[in-house]
């Protein structure tokens, strides 16, 4: 805790000459850039419904800062190469793999990782409940992956085919092979079956 | 070799304007790297095969994205995603072999954030290569997978020339197939180039797939209603479905008067370095119907000149096959 306490005050006291330094870049209008024309390390990031400050360094990415930043690690880095799906986070509502987005790719959008999508009071989202309910994972190391594409499939698409939940899923590995029950678990959810 | 976690650091550029790309582009030149969505990006920047000093990010760049209506076809901005290639009624509507064959790159996460134009100027698959030895294509003088012990079955039957290894994109052979055309902007101004002069094999250029070069940006994609409402057929097989990269694939587009063939388009990829489109399938199949003793017909002519490697003698019968059905369906 004390070195989050730190992190936090060092972050304050750098925030505002971070800003003062990009004032008058007027060429890149939307993206904050430092003297040299690079992108400015300290941006503000929508995570979960909260604007936190944070320094990123320009080749990070989005995996990174979540786990080792923020300590959401709910979300899970498996193959780090885009391969597997267990880092799968909500950008601006769509299922992308955070371990292949630059963190400076996402600072003005909302991302939504496994740690908010459950309701202020605690309740679980009806993914979450029906996995639970269908016994879907095994070791439960792609969960949070499987969570949030199941949760943006049904965003799109609230009443999915079985043929439509498994492409929607078909970017997250599950080595258990527990496939069928959280293909379950999404029909579940979209009171497909009780 | 060592497993990274991150990417080295390096400086990252994220213009909102493709006048300032162009122009950071052009000062970095060599020292530059373009990125769209990054997925073919980040895996050489973490396995440290290739680096680079500084990202050039165009994801920012509204102008680029984007697919609209043109006097004469459609015209898909360069950092549209696959997902919305794939997707999109105007592409589904007249051109949907594009869309079929967007709609099963890698995997939907990928295809939600990888551009059209990322996808078809992306490197080619070689694991050799990908490793970071200094082979042919890495500068060096030797190719590993064209050796008696190397493992090359997913590399290429056509237009070898000292490098083997074969193209990977899916959405290559669809606009080769749909005549379509690349927009190249740099500093000096803007080139339209055709999508099969596009991408270079290695005879031409060894180090590079298309005729990109330092400071160009491929900023679209046109397509001309010549193909519009044809018959298309697309064919993609991998040993997986999700995530993998074709073993073949196949897209083709016919047009057809009274049952006959009267103009047709056969572009096969994965099979060399660039689309392979069958000018003397098309010409053989013109005048006949879409059947069976067509396809049979120009079976071996498919393949003439096929160079097989150790282990990829499948892909003959697999692309003769995948003509096969294109013909026919």
């Amino acid at each position: 805790m004390n070195s989050k306490l730190t992190r936090r005050r060092f972050i304050k006291g750098v925030i505002f000459s971070g800003a003062a330094a990009t004032t008058g870049a007027g060429v890149y209008l939307a993206n904050a850039q430092n003297g040299a024309g690079t992108a400015e390390r300290l941006i503000n990031l929508n995570i979960n419904g909260r604007t936190r400050p944070v320094d990123v360094m320009p080749s990070e990415t989005l995996a990174y800062t979540l786990r080792y930043k923020l300590d959401l690690t709910g979300t899970k880095i498996g193959c780090n190469r885009g391969e597997c799906g267990a880092c799968t986070v909500l950008i601006d509502g769509v299922a992308n793999y955070a371990c292949s987005v630059l963190t400076h790719n996402v600072k003005d959008k909302a991302v939504v990782s496994i740690e908010g999508i459950k309701s202020a009071d605690g309740t679980l989202h009806a993914v979450q409940q029906a996995f639970i309910d269908e016994n879907s994972p095994q070791c439960g190391f792609c969960t949070p992956g499987q969570v949030m594409s199941a949760v943006a499939l049904l965003s799109s698409n609230p009443r999915p085919t079985r043929e439509e939940v498994r492409t929607g899923l078909s970017g997250n590995l599950c080595r258990c092979g527990a496939y069928e029950h959280y293909i379950n678990g999404v029909l579940r959810a979209s009171g497909q079956i009780a | 070799m060592p497993s990274h976690d991150v990417m080295p650091n390096m400086e990252l550029y994220q213009p909102v304007q493709v006048e300032d790309a162009l122009a950071i582009a052009d000062r970095l030149a060599e020292r530059g790297w373009l990125v769209g969505g990054g997925q073919d990006t980040y895996g050489w920047l973490k396995d440290r095969a290739k680096t680079a000093d500084a990202l050039i990010d165009l994801s920012a760049i509204e102008s680029l994205r984007g697919i609209r209506e043109t006097a004469d076809g459609i015209e898909i901005g360069a950092l549209t995603t696959l997902t919305e290639v794939a997707t999109s009624d105007l592409i589904r509507g007249g051109y949907s072999l594009l869309a079929d064959a967007a709609s099963v790159v890698a995997s939907p996460q990928i295809r939600n954030i990888g551009t059209l134009g990322g996808n078809v100027s992306q490197d080619v698959r070689c694991w050799y290569y990908r490793r970071g030895l200094s082979c042919y294509r890495a500068g060096g003088n030797l190719c590993y997978a064209d050796t008696p012990q190397g493992m090359n079955r997913e590399h290429a039957l056509f237009d070898q020339s000292r490098c083997v290894a074969a193209g990977a994109s899916d959405t290559a052979p669809a606009l080769v197939a749909l005549d379509a055309s690349m927009v190249i902007q740099n500093l000096n101004g803007e080139r339209v180039i055709d999508a099969r002069d596009f991408f270079v094999g290695p005879a031409n250029d060894i180090e590079n797939t298309t005729v990109l070069r330092p400071g160009d940006i491929l900023t679209s994609v046109r397509i001309p209603s010549t193909w519009a409402n044809a018959e298309f057929y697309w064919e993609k097989v991998a040993d997986r479905n999700v995530w993998d990269f074709s073993l073949v694939n196949v897209a083709a587009a016919f047009k057809t008067t009274g049952g006959q063939i009267e103009d047709s388009r056969i572009v096969v990829g994965a099979v060399q370095t660039t689309p392979r489109r069958l000018t003397d399938v098309e010409n053989a199949i013109r005048g006949n119907s879409r059947n069976a003793d067509t396809a049979e017909a120009v079976k071996e002519l498919c393949t003439t000149g096929a160079r097989t490697l150790a282990h990829n003698g499948f892909k003959v019968p697999l692309m003769q096959n995948l003509v096969k059905r294109a013909i026919v369906a």
